[in-house]
């Protein structure tokens, strides 16, 4: 006899909000989502980044500080000569783009958990940003520009900068 | 059976057993209550109260308020059920950590200090103790925390193999307390993030063999506010009154959210 009952009565409202709808403090309201993965690939190249930083930066202290003379022998000369051999300027490039990047995301992180107005949230991570940049395309620059044999207007090396190789040239 | 109690007492059924000084004779002490304390008709700002009890061995933070609520101060404000730990009513902030007043003893904490109270963070207070949960329950239903089958209801119940039940069994025991959510930092900052419950409750379907819908709750999850807001502090962990392994689940979803899209 209960299953007789008025169908109407048993079908779910449509139409009509649930009683307590609308209620939330709009503080709470999530803004439209995203459809996007570009949180977890984040997530992932932090990891991916991170592990292999750990290599890159490792080697990097390991061959500027304990071998040959060790924190002595770094100076111009020093740098310049890394920087002739192409496998080092492509160690530090990929440093400087993961560190950088590595770095960067993680303040990201950090602002989207710490700040509670989305208009300082805003001007941290365009500030953010803006430095990052100004820092890759400089270093990037840098490598591959550098010119180790400086010379003066008139086409000389400059005594006490240019390193020993130069005047092989 | 010889008594030493005082005569008109019935005697009780349950053994107390011999040792001890007397049946049924239990340790009191005395107990101070902070409570946080917070009316918007009385006054703008919360405020601290303080009450000394004498409570005794067996009571837990929940018969002290009660006592409060029922002997001193009728204005002071809570959420109770069952009172056992299964209706996930009481999460409060004891002593700075998220628990559940009823199952917490107070001869288990530190008795020669005042016991602090407050509400769980994060939801905005509405009177002393009881926060607006509407909005971790808003979170809780984006989730979809129902079966979703796409293949004919079978006649008899849906089959599922002990290996498939225990997969997800861990989530099965959230009572829906927040003590997770609202200890968790990410949620404190602008609880936009889904927090842990919601994850939780996810986990529950996702990793349920007889659920078709994993796929649409990994889309829900994969959100900006999602699971990749975990940040890996295990404050939900730690805070589960169900001793459910919170950040644990939480991996397993970003996990599947990766081997998803590979």
């Amino acid at each position: 006899m209960a299953t007789q009952a008025n169908p109407e009565a048993v079908l779910p409202a449509q139409g009509i909000e649930a009683p307590r709808s609308g209620r939330i403090d709009p503080k709470y309201l999530r803004s439209r989502t995203s459809r996007s993965n570009f949180e977890m690939m984040a997530w992932v190249f932090m990891r991916v980044s991170g592990a292999a930083l750990v290599v890159l930066i490792f080697v990097h202290l390991w061959v500027n500080l304990m071998v040959g003379d060790g924190i002595h022998q770094i100076d111009f000369s020093f740098v310049a000569g890394k920087w002739a051999n192409p496998v080092w300027q492509f160690w530090d490039l990929t440093m400087l783009w993961l560190a950088m990047l590595h770095g960067t995301n993680g303040m990201r992180t950090i602002i989207n958990d710490y700040a509670e107005k989305d208009s300082t949230r805003a001007w941290l991570k365009a500030i953010l940003y803006l430095s990052a940049a100004v820092i890759i395309i400089l270093g990037t620059m840098v490598i591959f520009t550098f010119e180790p044999c400086l010379t003066d207007e008139a086409g000389n090396l400059l005594e006490g900068v240019a390193p020993e190789f130069c005047h092989g040239v | 059976m010889s008594t030493a109690t005082v005569e008109n007492e019935p005697a009780s059924t349950v053994d107390l057993g011999e040792s001890g000084d007397g049946a049924g004779a239990i340790e009191s002490f005395e107990v101070t209550l902070k409570v946080r304390r917070y009316d918007p008709e009385r006054a703008e700002d919360a405020w601290w109260d303080e009450w000394t009890l004498t409570m005794y061995g067996t009571d837990r933070v929940l018969d002290a308020l009660h006592k409060v609520k029922w002997e001193i101060d009728g204005s002071l404000t809570f959420r109770r059920s069952c009172a056992h730990g299964i209706c996930g009513s009481d999460a409060m902030r004891i002593n700075g950590r998220n628990r559940l007043a009823c199952k917490t003893l107070l001869k288990d904490l530190d008795t020669s200090k005042p016991i602090t109270v407050e509400a769980i963070k994060g939801l905005p207070i509405e009177k002393d103790l009881i926060v607006d949960m509407e909005p971790f329950f808003q979170s809780y239903r984006e989730i979809m925390p129902f079966l979703i089958n796409n293949s004919p209801a079978p006649t008899a119940e849906r089959l599922q193999s002990p290996e498939d039940r225990e997969r997800f069994d861990d989530t099965t025991k959230c009572i829906l307390c927040a003590a997770c959510t609202s200890s968790c930092p990410v949620f404190w900052t602008d609880g936009q993030y889904f927090g842990p419950a919601a994850i939780v409750n996810a986990h529950r379907f996702i990793f349920d063999s007889r659920d078709d819908a994993g796929d649409m709750r990994l889309e829900v999850l994969n959100d900006k506010e999602g699971v990749w807001r975990c940040r890996t502090t295990f404050n939900c962990t730690d805070a589960c009154p169900r001793g459910i392994e919170v950040t644990k689940a939480i991996q397993e979803v970003k996990t599947a959210i990766i081997t998803r899209s590979l």
